[in-house]
């Protein structure tokens, strides 16, 4: 056994590290394609058609109202049943999370192209923009200063969200973690390490939101 | 040779609202009409069917070409300038941003021709030097001369300016309207809904005026202003004259 606490994480570290790669992966996964998701959710969501508009609530609602957990169980598991394919459980992860984050992310998009004034969308189609460009280069820039906190603290979400993958049997830095514990009874100096390791990624995303808030405070 | 902008029989509801009645009107070439009528008569509303922010019912040409909501109305906007009251220069730019945009991104045009021509028009506005400031630093009757500087900028056949010094301190009113007088005065067609009356009366060719969703009087503003011949446009400038002379209380 190893003497001390530090020697313990040493000797750990590599078996952790590969874990902490994991959850990144997914995170990162997920977080690239809830922000692209999001804005398309975002823009379909404020172009004021009914039908559509339902459908999104219908959309959200879903990943609001049934627990993370059950949709990822539900692709894993469901998903080879119902149609034959069946999901690698990272893929798996990836996805349900990025469903739920896109649908959020995608409600702060809307809600920061509905704040802007209504003549402003105007004047650019007045100059004969498209709505692509409309979209590109006047209402998202605009609105992005004020989705940006929000946006972020969905990202914190999906980080530590991606905990939930060791369910389905992703070895992620948890998991791995648990199993270190296991062997060493070390409950303290483990899940201290985990604590330290997700303050530390999403600490920064928090001080990165703020300092780009002050920088795109125009207006 | 075909009006710039001619309507027939055109219409537009909201809802159960009817806002516009059967609007029949010609505007030529070089043409400045101004657009007068108590609040809520449809005004702002005829100027926003023009380039297709909203879209009516009935005959809509625009030099010629028959409108509908169908049509390209990307390409057509790039031939109709528009000013609108609350100025919506875009925060995120910089007043030559703002200015270049639709050149740029619109009309694919060379960014040296269009700086050229932006810086141009700027100084012929008076304000040269604003080029790289925010809209933010700029006071509202400069953030107006930038928008008709951003709608002239395309090179438009007709400009429509839509209340433009409403929301503008009355000392800055002035600045404004010496501009839009500038361009009737190089042949520009100007289509121009004011409350302004004094200002209407120096600028226009040809005096509307509007009344719940019709043209209910039109005509040459000297004549207009000196004898209105319906009772509804007499009553509506009676109240301005009695603006100009409020009297004193006792």
């Amino acid at each position: 056994m190893p003497s001390s606490g530090l020697e313990l994480l040493w000797q750990v570290a590599p078996q952790l590290g590969r874990g902490a790669i994991q959850t990144l992966a997914i995170a990162l996964a997920a977080i690239l394609c809830s922000t692209l998701g999001g804005l398309l959710y975002g823009v379909l969501g404020s172009l004021g058609r009914r039908a559509l508009d339902a459908l999104l609530r219908f959309y959200l609602e879903l990943f609001r109202a049934i627990p993370l957990l059950v949709w990822l169980y539900l692709f894993f598991f469901g998903l080879p049943l119902l149609t034959g394919v069946s999901l690698s459980s990272f893929a798996c992860a990836v996805l349900v999370l990025s469903l739920w984050g896109a649908s959020e992310v995608g409600e702060v998009v809307r809600g920061g192209l509905q704040s802007l004034p209504r003549a402003q969308r105007e004047a650019g189609l007045a100059l004969g923009l498209s709505t692509w460009q409309l979209y590109r280069l006047v209402l998202i820039p605009q609105a992005l200063k004020r989705m940006t906190p929000p946006t972020i603290n969905v990202y914190t979400r999906l980080i530590k969200g991606s905990s939930l993958a060791v369910l389905i049997g992703v070895i992620e830095v948890i998991k791995v973690g648990q199993q270190i514990i296991e062997r060493t009874h070390e409950h303290v100096l483990i899940y201290g390490t985990l604590f330290v390791f997700f303050f530390l990624i999403c600490y920064p995303l928090s001080l990165a939101s703020r300092a780009l808030e002050r920088r795109w405070s125009y207006a | 040779m075909s009006a710039l902008i001619e309507l027939s029989g055109f219409s537009k509801r909201f809802g159960d609202t009817q806002v516009l009645r059967e609007i029949d009107l010609r505007v030529e070439r070089g043409e400045v009409v101004v657009i007068i009528g108590p609040s809520g008569c449809g005004k702002s509303t005829l100027l926003r069917c023009l380039n297709g922010l909203e879209i009516g019912e009935g005959g809509l040409q625009f030099a010629g070409e028959a409108l509908d909501a169908g049509s390209d109305w990307s390409r057509v906007r790039q031939r109709i300038g528009m000013v609108f009251q609350s100025y919506q220069l875009f925060p995120h730019m910089t007043v030559l941003e703002n200015i270049l945009l639709g050149p740029l991104q619109v009309q694919k045009r060379a960014r040296a021709e269009v700086q050229a021509q932006a810086e141009a028009l700027l100084t012929r506005v008076g304000l040269g030097e604003r080029a790289g400031a925010y809209p933010r630093e700029l006071s509202g009757g400069q953030q107006q001369r930038i928008a008709i500087v951003r709608a002239l900028c395309m090179n438009p056949e007709v400009m429509l300016f839509d209340e433009v010094t409403a929301a503008l301190d009355p000392e800055m009113v002035k600045e404004v309207l010496d501009v839009i007088l500038d361009l009737a005065d190089g042949g520009m067609t100007l289509l121009i809904v004011t409350h302004e009356m004094a200002f209407a009366r120096a600028v226009a060719d040809r005096i509307l005026f509007m009344d719940e969703g019709r043209i209910a009087e039109e005509g040459e503003p000297q004549a207009f202003f000196s004898a209105p011949r319906t009772a509804r446009a007499q009553q509506f400038l009676e109240r301005f004259s009695y603006l100009q002379n409020v009297p004193r209380r006792k």
